[in-house]
């Protein structure tokens, strides 16, 4: 059947409408799920495993380079000034207020939003999902709700461990390496990082965890309603694909809106 | 007689690719009597199973009502529709497992989350159950590790867990040995005699189900027929009951009778 293209436009609109109110009573029913007894405490401590601890190799590798090129590559713009002296200080506030946040989003996107959104998925199209339900169990409170309280809690420790060994990986470049002077690097960070600056990092990968945990086990519970994701095991691939390029995009945005609000 | 549940005028469509709808129930209206069993039965992809999740609040009508004791299912939502859940007991067609439990662990689901007893009572209760469905042995197993046949059974087994106020069964035989069969029968006619719950078989196995059956609803074309014996069936004028009669009943069906 063909349709004029303005139609198709008022169809797409009309669809992304839907999707975000629906994921929207999505999130609130998430929230509502942290409040329900009984707590699985037990699921949440799975869960922090699974995205906190599971994500530190991939965290640490990414951070420690990030670092080391940041560490380098301040360097060789400071050393045009004469001004080595600042790079403790540029290394590790762009890490704390941008890339720490920022990349450990990306990379808990990657790492533990794709299979999050799997499995969901999956459960919804093998029908457990429906058979929660159906004993009355909220699937909410027995899976949802403990993915999102441990990313909120496993995203801000990760970008935490991500500033840190990334601000090592820069001294590693920047002292051991080029030569800076250890002094200078320890002290140019503590006299510029203020605790605005710090809080920033902090708000961010709160937002940045919520947006992750959100869209992506939005997608695996939603994978019957995505359009044009086909059925089976290919809608669930393909709600995967988009979970985590929704779940990116998201992160980029918003951190954008956050500096330029918050800075 | 109580009724159970009741479908009043349901009507339940689907779109079909590229326009139109597929009319799956066209003005349905039935019910199911309290303390009864009701066998539905039909042909592949006529409704049965978008019966049962019409029932359950799993899918929405496109029009009519479903009573199910006393609640409109067509219009409560949240935690009406959730309380009401509770006195279902569910078999899904396709047994629908939890893959990251272990079969104990599923059948133990519904005790653990709704119940407030102890792990040992529920331990009891648990491998009591599993023993009666022959699945002694199996409990540490994951549902990837079993057959068709076994999944049906666990998924069984966790269903008569929270002694519902009525069951939905969906094919609950299908891929299992006619031995087994006559089995889950005799286990659903025991219960149902201990616990007096309403029960709706979705099922093939005309013959041997009805035994069970009160009444029997054949689904053709989006109509539903509803029998109070399978002699009324068999003496029905319309051409497709018959032709189900001939096709699916046929010779087995014959001697039933005359046992009976
Ligand atoms: N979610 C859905 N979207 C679109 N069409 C559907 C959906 N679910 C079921 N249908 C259609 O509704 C019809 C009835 O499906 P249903 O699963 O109830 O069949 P059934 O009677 O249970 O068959 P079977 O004996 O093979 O299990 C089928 O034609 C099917 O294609
Ligand atoms: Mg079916």
């Amino acid at each position: 059947m063909h349709r004029n293209p303005i139609e198709r436009f008022g169809d797409t609109g009309l669809y992304a409408l839907q999707d975000l109110g629906r994921m929207a009573i999505y999130l609130a029913k998430a929230i509502r799920g942290l409040f329900r007894r009984p707590f699985r405490f037990r699921e949440v401590l799975r869960q922090i495993q699974f995205i906190g601890a599971g994500s530190l190799t991939v965290i640490i590798c990414t951070a420690a380079s990030t670092g080391m090129v940041l560490g380098l590559q301040g360097y060789y713009s400071l050393h045009k000034f004469g001004a080595e002296g600042m790079l403790g200080s540029a290394v590790s506030l762009t890490l704390i207020m941008e890339l720490g946040p920022v990349l450990t989003a990306l990379m808990v996107a990657g790492r533990a939003g794709s299979a999050m959104c799997a499995e969901l998925g999956i459960m919804r199209i093998s029908e457990q999902i429906d058979a929660l339900d159906c004993m009355a169990i909220d699937p909410f409170r027995y899976l949802i709700s403990p993915k999102f309280l441990a990313a909120l809690l496993s995203v801000p420790l990760l970008t935490v461990i991500f500033d840190v060994v990334g601000i090592g990986g820069g001294y590693v470049a920047g002292v051991t390496l080029m030569g800076v002077n250890p002094g200078s690097y320890i002290e140019g960070m503590r006299s510029s990082v203020t605790n605005h600056d710090i809080q920033l990092g902090v708000i961010k990968s709160f937002v940045f965890g919520l947006l992750v945990v959100w869209i992506c086990t939005g997608r695996g519970y939603f994978v019957k309603e995505i359009r044009g994701a086909g059925f089976g095991a290919e809608s669930v691939g393909r709600a995967t694909t988009q979970a985590v390029v929704l779940s990116s995009i998201t992160v980029l945005v918003f951190d954008y809106l956050l500096t330029a609000v918050l800075l | 007689m109580s009724t159970a549940i009741e479908f009043k005028n349901v009507i339940k469509a689907f779109p079909k690719r590229g326009g139109g709808v597929q009319t799956v129930l066209d003005q349905v209206s039935f019910s199911i009597p309290a303390g009864k069993t009701t066998v539905i039965a039909g042909g592949s992809g006529q409704g049965k199973s978008v019966t049962l999740k019409l029932i359950l609040g799993l899918m929405r009508a496109d029009g009519g009502q479903i009573i199910v004791q006393g609640n409109d299912v067509t219009t409560i939502d949240g935690r009406a529709l959730e309380e009401l859940r509770t006195r279902f007991g569910v078999l899904f067609q396709g047994s629908a497992l939890f893959d990251s439990l272990t079969v104990y662990e599923n059948v133990a689901l519904p005790l653990r989350e709704r119940t407030k007893k102890g792990e040992k009572e529920i331990q009891d209760q648990v491998m009591s159950t599993l023993a009666r469905l022959d699945l002694t042995g199996h409990e540490n197993k994951y549902p990837a590790q079993l057959s068709g046949g076994m999944k049906k059974r666990v998924g069984l087994a966790r269903a008569l867990q929270l002694k519902p106020e009525i069951m939905l069964f969906d094919e609950p035989t299908t891929g299992l040995d006619p031995v087994m069969t006559q089995d889950i029968y005799h286990l659903f006619a025991e219960t149902q005699a201990q616990e007096g719950f309403s029960s709706i078989i979705v099922s093939h196995d005309i013959p041997k189900v009805f035994n069970l059956a009160d009444q029997v609803i054949i689904l053709h074309e989006g109509k539903m027929d509803v029998f109070s014996s399978p002699e009324e069936i068999q003496w029905s004028a319309k051409e497709h009951i018959r032709e189900f009669v001939l096709t699916t009943m046929g010779e087995i069906y014959q001697s039933h009778l005359v046992e009976r």
